[in-house]
């Protein structure tokens, strides 16, 4: 406490009447875990159209997979889950998976092959913002039934061509691999939605816990499911109560009145961290912050320019002060514990060094216009970038817009620089590979809005091949070597300045043990933790 | 009213009070269109994409292009303002693109939010804030009217979310004294059943006082806040009409008969201003129930002011022609009601 | 009369000509608002504000934009930072004074714009009467019903986050109030016998609103656009606080306050000073206002 805090204390011990009895004073129950996290990114709890990061926490819990990450031991990779087992073909195109017996879902129906590649099947049909996890082996509306199908007890899955078996079933983990129940989803079924507006606010999951409310904004309920075929999870209700302001998510959990606070600042976590039954845990994520410029630009496309850029950027200065204990330095496409990913980071900042890059390209004063979304932290390391600009004659101008405004101009390929965050979508180097050194059309006309190459005009010289090729290898150490390889071309010849990995910091009471966000490659799980 | 107002048209056309209700019937109604269509082409020219609202960042072209159609935006801009105003027509206020919803229900759920708190907040402001007016009055010039003065000129000149968030910062932070942002702690939510929405009443109904209290604690911070800010409006206005009483001829006559100060200020010149009165607290209200957005916001309140703001920075056109079609009624209803008090009290408006 | 004084000259109850009349009246109003010792103390400290705003680059200690990563979130009183710096580690006292500047430019802005407008529609309406006065009539109460905060946030996020736009939007929920009593003015006007004499005379309706209509709406305009300074401003903190006012690194004071509520905890200065000088700045507003309607408006007032 300070000052100001302990004048106003005193002043107001005066006042102190009848109000006080008001104040709500209370520990969470023993069997109940309450986490205060920002939920206003969920728009759909669809597993086949369901893309945020709140939105999967939702699914990871409600929905069991084929295969599955355990968040006890994340770096095992993925493990059976329905799937007890499964086999590869000789030609390595088909993987046939033997179903798990006795499981069922929280209607009651038994989970059975069929429900899975109905599930799969729905995801590609339908065709929604994350289809491409499982299109891009070839799946598609008109022969999902022949490619996915079930029998019996075995459901055997044929993609279009070979590709390393790790990839293909380290997609499956993401949350469109969610297995969902066909009797229940298809008796809600409207107008041939195959569920969807049903699905978007309900569950049909067979996985620990169950959907009791999801009110966008406010909270998610979720009670254990006491059938659950690991056992029943020891938290026997679950709430997720939106709370936007860090500050109020820290005040919340330094009087008890939550368990878990997931949106500390760097400030707050320092603070909190000294309050009495705080801990705080942290664990590295997959989302990367990174500037992007776009290649349209005269003078944006000059190597040297691009190399000048990576220099403009503040690293540590950032690092330890306002991103402090938030994101670590890396300058990699692939996020640390990747597989392939590399940890080299040459790149320092230095004014002069830039300087020198810019006036061998012949550039001298230059005006860009930089977007980014209205988060503090990004606004921070764009006014950071900005100052050091400008000591080399870059003026910089910062236009700020919600995420859905700045997003829109840089996807139609209009800003200068866009400084945002890039998560991957499931746990295979090809996720990041696949969008920031890939780009086998540079044309307006191609449109592929998705491809982070693409939105730079950036023709990837001559790195989309090798990403291609990277993907259907099937021996794990040449797909590192060829990994680390497309790094090293990246970051020297790259439009993007590639900056800091994520660190989340769950500030929580001392009693939750066992708490997992699911670090770089899935989201968070609630059934193994106990208080 | 004027029925007995004979001096119409020769040809017995439709009774005035009719003609009226017609009247405002149907100023209403172009009011609302007006509204509705300037909110619909804001909508529109945002350079927010709907559709991108909807798909995200990594969407595919043609999973874009599906509920680009979907959504109807290949149509001419009138025709889908008709098609939009034929189903608010029908009392549909179509789905909320953000969150899968019915928009009719999001705003049954946020409107009580918004509800209850300027209620309480109107109360509070009425509360303190007449009687505080009227002694400003009647002791012009005293220490009361000075300080008086101060707290309505300081509510005017305060950053309200600076205010709420020293609050929230003092009170709950600090003290301790009051419930953190959010309408209820965790472990109520859902606890009682929800009949009005008014979490205060429905644990009322339910006979659950720890629900209650625990409510209470929350909303009474944001509450007063507001309260503060509806006092120092309402305090001055009955300040200045009570003054005008005081001076007139009546009340020198009264006073002179030797009628009590009392009954002076509170039977004869509180009287004649009630009407007025009512008019600027109808006035306050409205501007509470329109949502106090900077409230809502810093203390997590999930009322209908954050609820179209959200909306309206995700490009959730639905909702936020919803919310505003809901605000703008009630705006307009308030009107309607302190005109029409109006007309039945005061003699020199009939 | 040569011993006559200026101040005499300026009280005397025998006007010689108009000019002298008008000076009179003028120097009257000043003498009554002088006494009024709150709206000396409000017009003082907008009097300081401007000179502040002025001469920003000589009165900051530090530049407003330079950052310091290593020296970030100091507290008051430190050592060349009166009010401590911000999360980038730039001086709050030199944001604070840098601030007024923009403060000043949006009040002005939006009291040059936002008045004209209404006093436009209002006296047209007014004046015209007939289906003018019920179009025009409706575009008010249109614009009246919408929720003010909800209006300006649509506006500013449909053209763009941005001063110039703030400044619009602001205006935008601003006018309709004016253009009610700019037309409750003409109203009462345009019936006065003098106006019929005008118009005998040949006058047009162009030159009646404009030579003689306008000139007796501005006074009860003046005051009322002084009582809404204070609005304006925190309207435009408002919009500055969600991020749709001016942009980074513009030491706007909502904006400052948006970006200090982050460390409202440990770091409380960083959001206040920013909220103290923006409470007191609307605060100078409306005491002058105060003061003003009690000279310019007496009936309106006390």
């Amino acid at each position: 406490m300070n000052v100001f805090s302990k004048l106003l204390t005193s002043a107001a011990i005066g006042l102190a009447v009848s109000v006080a009895s008001f104040a709500a004073h209370a520990e969470t129950p023993d069997n109940m875990l309450v986490i205060a996290h920002r939920i206003d990114d969920v728009t759909t709890i669809d597993p086949a159209e369901s893309f945020e990061f709140a939105g999967s926490d939702i699914s990871r819990n409600v929905y069991s997979r084929l295969v599955n990450l355990d968040p006890m031991d994340l770096d095992a990779g993925y493990k059976p889950d329905l799937a007890e087992s499964w086999e590869v073909s000789e030609d390595g195109r088909t993987i046939t998976f033997t179903m798990r017996e006795g499981v069922t879902f929280h209607s009651g129906n038994p989970v059975t092959a069929e429900d899975a590649a109905f599930s799969l099947q729905r995801a590609v049909i339908l065709n929604k913002t994350p289809a491409f996890i499982l299109t891009q082996f070839g799946f598609t509306a008109e022969n999902a039934t022949e490619t996915i199908r079930a029998d019996g007890n075995k459901l055997m899955i044929t993609t279009d061509k070979k590709y390393a078996t790790s990839f293909v079933l380290n997609c499956l983990t993401a949350t469109i691999g969610a297995v969902v129940d066909k009797e229940t989803v298809m008796a809600n079924e409207v107008d041939g939605d195959m569920g969807n507006t049903w699905l978007r606010t309900n569950s049909a999951g067979s996985g620990p816990y169950k959907l009791d409310s999801w009110k966008p904004n406010e909270a998610v309920t979720l009670s254990s499911n006491p059938d659950y075929y690991g056992g029943a999870p020891a938290m026997e209700r679950v709430i997720v109560r939106h709370v936007l302001e860090s500050a109020s998510q820290r005040l919340l959990l330094e009087r008890g009145d939550i368990d878990i606070a997931r949106n500390l600042n760097p400030e707050d976590v320092a603070g909190a961290s000294e309050a009495e039954g705080v801990k705080i845990a942290d664990e590295l994520k997959g989302r990367l912050m990174y500037l992007a410029l776009n290649q349209k630009h005269p003078e944006l496309s000059k190597p040297e320019v691009r190399q000048a850029f990576k220099h403009l950027i503040d690293y540590e200065g950032m690092r330890d002060s306002f991103l402090k204990g938030q994101y670590t330095i890396h300058q990699n496409f692939l996020p640390a514990t990747y597989l392939g990913a590399s940890d080299e980071n040459p790149f320092s900042y230095d004014i002069d060094k830039a300087k020198e890059l810019l006036a061998a390209a012949g550039v001298d004063g230059l005006e860009l216009e930089l977007g980014v979304r209205e988060a503090q932290e990004r606004i921070e390391i764009a006014q950071s970038f900005q100052n050091a600009a400008a000591q080399v004659g870059i003026t910089v101008n910062i236009t700020v817009g919600t995420s859905k405004q700045i997003l829109a101009r840089y996807r139609a390929r209009e800003l200068d620089i866009y400084l945002g965050a890039w998560g991957p979508d499931y746990p295979d180097p090809q996720t990041n590979a696949g969008t920031f050194a890939y780009n086998p059309d540079n044309s307006d006309e191609a449109n592929a809005t998705g491809l982070l190459a693409w939105r730079n005009s950036w023709d990837t010289g001559g790195l989309t091949e090798k990403v291609a090729a990277a993907v259907t290898e099937g021996d794990r150490d040449t797909r590192v070597q060829m990994y680390l390889d497309i790094q090293a071309q990246f970051r020297e010849t790259s439009p993007f300045v590639v900056m800091f990995q994520q660190i989340e910091q769950s500030a929580m009471r001392d009693d939750v043990t066992n708490w997992s966000t699911g670090q770089a490659v899935t989201s968070a799980a609630y059934w193994q933790v106990t208080k | 009213m004027a029925l007995t107002d004979n001096k119409g048209e020769g040809r017995a056309s439709l009774p005035p009070w009719i003609k009226t209700t017609l009247l405002t019937i149907g100023s209403i109604a172009v009011t609302m269109l007006g509204l509705l269509f300037i909110t619909f082409i804001i909508g529109r020219v945002m350079p927010i994409d709907p559709v991108l609202a909807i798909v995200g960042e990594r969407a595919s072209q043609s999973t874009y292009d599906a509920v680009f159609l979907e959504l109807g935006l290949d149509k001419p801009l009138i025709v889908q303002f008709l098609y939009y105003l034929w189903d608010v027509l029908h009392l549909d206020f179509g789905t909320s693109l953000l969150n899968a919803r019915p928009v009719s229900e999001d705003i049954a759920r946020v409107f009580p939010a918004t509800l209850e708190l300027a209620t309480l907040g109107i109360i509070i402001g009425i509360l303190l804030g007449v009687p505080l007016g009227v002694v400003a009055a009647v002791r012009k010039g005293s220490w009361i009217d000075q300080i008086a003065r101060v707290l309505a000129l300081v509510g005017y000149s305060m950053p309200i979310f600076w205010l709420g968030l020293m609050g929230l910062l003092i009170f709950y932070g600090i003290l301790g004294w009051v419930g953190g942002p959010g309408r209820v702690g965790i472990f109520y939510v859902d606890v009682v059943p929800s009949v009005t929405g008014l979490i205060l009443v429905d644990a009322l109904l339910d006979g659950n006082w720890d629900v209650f209290k625990d409510a209470f604690s929350h909303i009474i911070l944001p509450a007063s806040l507001l309260g503060y800010f509806s006092l120092a409006y309402i305090s001055r206005m009955t300040r200045s009409f009570m003054l005008e009483q005081l001076s007139a001829e009546y009340v020198t006559t009264a006073r002179v008969k030797g009628m009590s100060e009392w009954d002076v200020v509170w039977k004869h010149a509180f009287k004649n201003i009630r009407v007025q009165l009512i008019t600027v607290i109808a006035l306050s209200y409205a501007n509470l129930l329109e949502g106090s957005v900077l409230t809502e916001i810093i203390f997590s309140w999930p009322g209908i002011g954050s609820y179209i703001t959200t909306a309206l920075l995700s490009a959730d056109m639905n909702a936020v022609l919803g919310g505003t079609v809901v605000v703008g009624l009630i705006f307009i209803l308030l009107n309607i009601f302190s005109d029409l008090l109006y007309r039945v009290f005061d003699p020199r408006a009939r | 009369m040569a011993e006559q004084t200026l101040r005499e000259w300026l009280l005397t109850d025998t006007p010689t000509s108009r000019r002298h009349a008008k000076l009179s009246a003028l120097y009257q109003g000043w003498l009554s608002f002088r006494s009024n010792t709150m709206a000396m103390i409000g017009l003082g400290i907008l009097v300081a504000l401007v000179l502040i705003a002025v001469a920003a680059p000589i009165l900051s200690p530090h530049d407003p934009f330079v950052q310091d990563l290593g020296n970030r979130l100091l507290p008051l009183g430190t050592e060349g930072h009166v009010f401590g710096t911000d999360s980038l580690g730039r001086d709050i006292l030199s944001r604070l004074i840098y601030g007024a500047r923009i403060t000043l430019y949006i009040v002005a802005l939006v009291a040059l714009i936002a008045p004209v407008v209404g006093l436009l529609v209002g006296t047209v309406s007014g004046y015209a009467g007939g289906w003018i006065d019920v179009v025009l009539m409706r575009i008010t109460d249109i614009f009246l019903a919408f929720p003010r905060l909800v209006l300006a946030l649509a506006f500013v996020a449909a053209l763009g986050a941005g001063i110039e736009n703030a400044v619009l939007a602001i205006s935008l929920t601003a006018w309709p109030p004016y253009a009610r009593i700019a037309r409750a003015e003409t109203l009462t006007i345009r019936s006065s016998d003098y106006i019929a004499a005008i118009r005998l005379q040949g006058a047009g309706a162009l030159r009646i609103i404009t030579r003689h209509i306008w000139p007796l709406c501005i006074s009860s305009l003046i005051v009322r656009v002084t009582l809404d300074m204070a609005g304006i401003i925190l309207a435009a903190a408002g919009l500055g606080f969600l991020g749709l006012g001016a942009q980074p690194p513009s030491p706007e004071w909502g904006a400052m306050i948006s970006e200090g509520r982050r460390f409202i905890l440990d770091h409380w200065w960083v959001a206040t000073m920013p909220g103290l000088a923006i409470f007191t700045v609307s605060l100078a507003f409306n005491l002058l206002g105060d003061g003003l309607r009690d000279v310019l408006d007496p009936k309106a007032g006390e």
